[in-house]
């Protein structure tokens, strides 16, 4: 995985090389939570969406046999330089990681509710569009992690202001819906809070691509993220304002 | 701390001024190139620890520093070590006088075989620093309080030196080290032979002797360098490969050969 040499103690390589694994294993459930959640979404398939519910587990479970393994290392290996690079953003990683299991989770609990009402014409598509994006994302982002590629880490980062905006498109669409029909606000209120979901898992990859960056370098990128959520600062998105366009 | 150590220093507090300039040295031992051309500036007033791999030039460098050397035959120092500006090497410079200055404690505690109250005695008298008996025993109380040993012996000031623990023995010859006044405190491995609690108080002690000296250490333990120095310098095979804040050095060093080292890589 790095291109540094081997430990003189060989098992403190293969304590390194176990917890990233598993890591790479957590980020594969999230991928597949998320490609899956929104299927089960646009499939309007209930069985599918229990699957991602009831999977969430396993990646919970992961995400605590990783902060033990990685507080095992600190005690008993004392990592420094790299090593502790490596330790220190696998736990952060793994944090997120569970957060963005958490909220597909959360979208398929939200689907198990939205199969029982009226279709939203057009909202599943605009969707799907979001959760590809971020899990195209994840995927890069734990790529870049695996190849230690602080490049494609930034172009990641970089990425998650077109999520941003992607969620600003769909917020307009549910609010128009919404103010067309009455009768749309629960499955609208719904949908919104599955994109609000996926708007913050991008934010939680960019957290997994910043520990890249600062797992190759050293440093995290200093300059701030890019921020295109305007949701909630742009009156634009108010119902006022939706009702004039 | 206590009246007379204040008296004695009114240095500046919280100034790291440059107490040893080295530049551009070299070692021979024989033919053999021990040092290639380090050059580095030690500050007063804090922790350097020198780390590297056995046979790596840091414990030769360490001797450089108070012409510990020139004890040995065929070792040939070149290039400028100025302590204060002044150059340590010149003609006029006489070694003893600046092994007083330069004070050292070694890897294995080495008590001479006399009374505890005489080893700390012993340098003070040679070099006169007491008029008279009184005032030696106020250096000498002086000494072994500051090397954190004297609730431990004051009632057993006569007791060979020998007789005590190797932790206590470690911090009698720090006590001994320090009797001299000296500005510059080296250490070769101060901790190697002793236990885990001797080594914390050791360490606790060298953390307390920086807010007066500009202390030197040599150790192989990248923790302990980790834990007591502000700076540390990683050499190999003769070349001081980085020399750095000693946060930099364990969490970002620069230098894949520091970053293979620290790390326990095979360099």
């Amino acid at each position: 995985m790095s291109d540094l040499k081997k430990h003189i103690v060989s098992g403190f390589d293969r304590d390194l090389e176990g917890i990233q694994a598993q890591i790479m294993k957590m980020g594969g459930l999230v991928e597949a939570a998320i490609r899956d959640g929104a299927r089960s979404l646009e499939t309007r398939d209930e069985e599918l969406a229990q699957q991602v519910r009831t999977g969430d587990t396993a990646i919970d479970q992961l995400e605590e046999l990783i902060n033990e393994e990685a507080a095992r290392v600190i005690a008993l290996r004392a990592p420094t330089a790299s090593d502790l690079r490596v330790v220190l953003s696998v736990l952060r990683m793994s944090a997120n990681l569970e957060r963005m299991g958490d909220l597909a989770k959360n979208m398929a609990k939200r689907t198990g509710v939205l199969v029982q009402l009226q279709p939203i014409e057009g909202s599943a598509a605009s969707l799907r569009r979001v959760a590809r994006e971020v899990e195209l994302m994840l995927k890069d982002a734990l790529d870049a992690y695996i190849q230690r590629d602080a490049e494609l880490a930034r172009d990641v980062i970089e990425r998650d202001r077109d999520v941003d905006q992607m969620y600003n498109t769909v917020f307009r669409e549910f609010l128009t819906f919404m103010l067309e029909d009455p009768r749309n606000i629960t499955a609208c209120m719904h949908l919104h809070f599955i994109a609000k979901n996926l708007e913050r898992m991008g934010d939680h990859v960019t957290s997994i691509a910043e520990q890249v960056v600062f797992l190759v370098t050293g440093a995290y990128p200093d300059e701030d993220r890019p921020k295109a959520d305007m949701t909630s600062t742009d009156t634009r998105y108010s119902p006022q304002s939706a009702e004039e366009d | 701390m206590y009246d007379a150590d204040q008296n004695r220093t009114e240095r500046k507090v919280g100034q790291k001024d440059i107490k040893i300039t080295a530049r551009d040295v070299q070692v021979y031992y024989g033919t053999n190139h021990a040092i290639k051309d380090v050059s580095v500036e030690i500050e007063d007033k804090t922790v350097t620890a020198f780390i590297g791999p056995s046979g790596c030039g840091k414990s030769t460098f360490l001797r450089c520093l108070n012409r510990m050397n020139d004890t040995i035959d065929i070792c040939r120092v070149e290039g400028n070590i100025a302590i204060d500006g002044e150059d340590i090497y010149d003609r006029r410079v006489d070694p003893v006088q600046l092994r007083a200055k330069v004070g050292m404690v070694f890897q294995k505690p080495n008590p001479f075989p006399k009374s505890i109250y005489d080893n700390v005695a012993y340098g003070p008298k040679i070099h006169g620093l007491a008029k008279n008996k009184s005032e030696l025993d106020d250096i000498v109380e002086r000494a072994l309080r500051r090397g954190a040993i004297w609730d431990e012996v004051k009632d057993r000031l006569q007791a060979p030196g020998t007789g005590l623990s190797g932790g206590q023995q470690q911090r009698l010859c720090i006590a001994r080290a320090v009797a001299t006044e000296p500005e510059v405190l080296l250490m070769d491995e101060p901790c190697s032979a002793l236990d885990p609690i001797a080594t914390g108080q050791v360490e606790e002690l060298i953390d307390e002797l920086k807010q007066n000296y500009s202390v030197v250490i040599v150790t192989h333990s990248m923790q302990q360098a980790a834990r007591v120095s502000q700076k540390t310098a990683f050499f190999h095979l003769g070349n001081l490969v980085e020399y750095d804040d000693t946060e930099k050095i364990f969490t970002n060093p620069q230098d894949s050969r520091t970053e293979s080292y620290i790390t326990g890589r095979i360099g």
